[in-house]
């Protein structure tokens, strides 16, 4: 549904964006990840046609959006980072506006109108000045105006950004609810929105494509992937631990507070019941024994670190597919 | 056509949704109807003609549809608001009209709304009709003008000051290279005469003062109407650039 091709864009002489691209189908929901002003907004504002690329090209269903624009960007709802909107006017006067725009009128628009305020939950205020609106409300109507037209594809640049953590729940309930008909691309801050929602993420830094995957693999990218934490009882001094570190598969031992940080080496993914059989051989006294709680954000850190180190090297087990993501 | 419609149906709505409409409308029918009778000497010119008002349209229209043009696009620009307008299936040159007629019948309805001075006149005396409606034309067909640089200036920064003192300085220009002050003044500078009157034409009161005087010349209306059009083109350039 929306694919990108090699996408460049200059700004003077720094370059925002360098050969981004990617192809995201119906039922998928991309999502884009990056440091601040790592490219993310330059390339969802070439998708929409709003900017023109310095060279490569997108296309939304097979149209090409810089040749193409006006039946390009029929097919796309798009919600711009910070949701500006028409402060002067009221919520429906807004809407009513977006309808005629996208050619819908009388009936037509009126039925959408309603879709969309009840999907929103915009009925209370449908008659207020969106200037009046709190935070949550403005983004709800810059949802609206997104999905106003029933779009294949959306796109839509930090949609719960500075909202409250119940609202934050309800736009990604309202995007989830969306996502089997409709093509979508997110970016966010916030990883466990992306673990949360995502079948695809694309993490972008300083312009170029890090990573290209599903959020599961990206997981495995963690330098702890595949560790299991556990507790054992009343274990002799050490002993338990020395048994532990001779075992087959296990690489190291941490200690933390009450519990060991078992890590397995590199290419083992069956930790757990190697460990289980362990324990039940030794008669070890288990108080507790699973995989350690792994966060995006270190993945995240790893990939996107200023230093200019690459991940490369410290690509736990299978870590895969590098850098590498145009369509075919 | 429906979605440049639509365009213009917002924007001129926008102007009165914000106080912004009623301060204009107030101010510019104070000093377009004051400055007449109080420096013109609509009164005691004995006269039941409108030339006295007419003469102070361009500078009233130097400070005021600089106002009105400010905000077209740098207010859109400030607020991101073009980011949404630009991924709506509207073409640049769509959008640029719809904005600009907007504001054009914005301004052209505070010039309407000086239908008190045709009134004056008609009561007071006989008036000859033709070079009253001849310098209403021409008033539209300038603020027209003045207003394409605007928006064309507006859509270069998002600070509406910015956008204000640059129009401002332009239709300055546009107007004094046709004040006959100023014209003199250039000859005195041993200037030769074929430049002054070159440079004399491209103004809006070399222009206007024919339609004051109730002739609708071709050229004149030609030159307003192109100065608008080369200011749309501009301000598309400027937008897609």
């Amino acid at each position: 549904m929306i694919q990108a091709f090699d996408l460049v864009k200059d700004f003077g002489p720094i370059r925002a964006v360098d050969r981004v691209g990617f192809e995201v189908n119906k039922g998928d929901i991309l999502g884009f990840l990056g440091p601040n002003g790592a490219g993310k907004s330059t390339t969802m504002k070439m998708v929409t046609g709003f900017l023109s690329p310095t060279s490569g090209r997108a296309e939304i269903g097979g149209v090409n959006v810089q040749e193409n624009p006006r039946e390009a960007k029929r097919r796309i709802g798009y919600l711009p980072e910070s949701g500006p909107l028409y402060q002067e006017m009221t919520v429906f006067e807004f809407l009513r506006f977006i309808a005629e725009i996208r050619g819908l009128r009388g009936g037509k628009a009126r039925e959408a109108l309603d879709r969309v305020s009840h999907l929103c939950h915009l009925h209370a205020v449908r008659n207020q000045p969106i200037e009046t609106l709190s935070k949550g409300f403005r983004q709800r109507v810059g949802m609206a105006q997104a999905v106003l037209h029933d779009p294949p594809c959306l796109i839509l640049d930090e949609p719960t950004d500075g909202l409250d953590p119940n609202q934050k729940q309800d736009v990604r309930r309202l995007i989830a609810s969306m996502a089997d008909e409709k093509a979508i691309i997110l970016s966010t801050h916030i990883l466990e929105e992306v673990e949360a929602m995502c079948n695809r993420v694309i993490i972008i830094s300083g312009g170029r494509i890090l990573v290209d995957e599903t959020p599961r693999s990206l997981i495995r990218r963690h330098p702890q992937y595949g560790a299991v934490q556990m507790q054992v009882l009343d274990n002799e001094h050490g002993s338990a631990r020395e048994t532990l570190l001779r075992l087959d598969g296990v690489h190291d031992v941490e200690a933390r507070d009450e519990h060991w940080l078992v890590l397995p080496d590199r290419g083992i993914d069956d930790l757990k019941p190697r460990l289980w059989e362990a324990a039940r051989r030794e008669k070890w006294r288990l108080i507790s024994m699973h995989d350690a709680p792994l966060k995006l954000e270190d993945v995240f850190r790893n990939l996107t670190r200023p230093d200019g180190e690459s991940a490369e090297e410290r690509s736990p087990p299978g870590a895969r597919n590098k850098g590498s993501a145009a369509p075919a | 056509m429906k979605v440049t419609l639509t365009l213009i149906k917002r924007e001129f709505l926008a102007y009165f949704r914000s106080p912004v409409a009623y301060v204009f409308l107030t101010v510019f029918l104070v000093a377009a109807t004051g400055l007449p009778w109080f420096l013109g000497g609509f009164f005691e010119s004995n006269d039941a003609g409108l030339r006295p008002f007419f003469i102070f349209l361009p500078w009233v229209f130097l400070f005021l549809v600089p106002a009105v043009g400010m905000r077209l696009w740098s207010e859109e620009k400030r607020s991101g608001t073009w980011e949404l307008l630009f991924t709506l299936p509207v073409s640049t040159w769509q959008a640029v009209t719809g904005k600009f007629l907007a504001g054009w019948a914005f301004v052209s309805l505070a010039v309407l709304l000086t239908f008190t001075m045709p009134v004056t006149i008609a009561y007071l005396g006989t008036p000859d009709w033709g070079p009253v409606f001849s310098g209403y034309l021409g008033a539209v067909l300038m603020a027209g003008a003045f207003l394409g640089i605007c928006s064309a200036v507006s859509a270069l920064t998002k600070n509406q000051v910015i956008s204000f003192v640059v129009s401002v300085i332009i239709c300055l220009a546009l107007v004094l290279l046709g004040w006959s002050a100023f014209n003199e003044l250039m000859l005195a500078l041993n200037l030769p005469v074929w430049l002054v009157d070159t440079l004399a034409n491209f103004s809006f009161v070399t222009h206007f003062e024919g339609m004051i005087a109730g002739l609708i010349r071709l050229r004149d209306v030609v030159f307003f109407l192109s100065l608008m059009l080369f200011a749309l083109c501009l301000n598309v350039l400027v937008l897609e650039r």
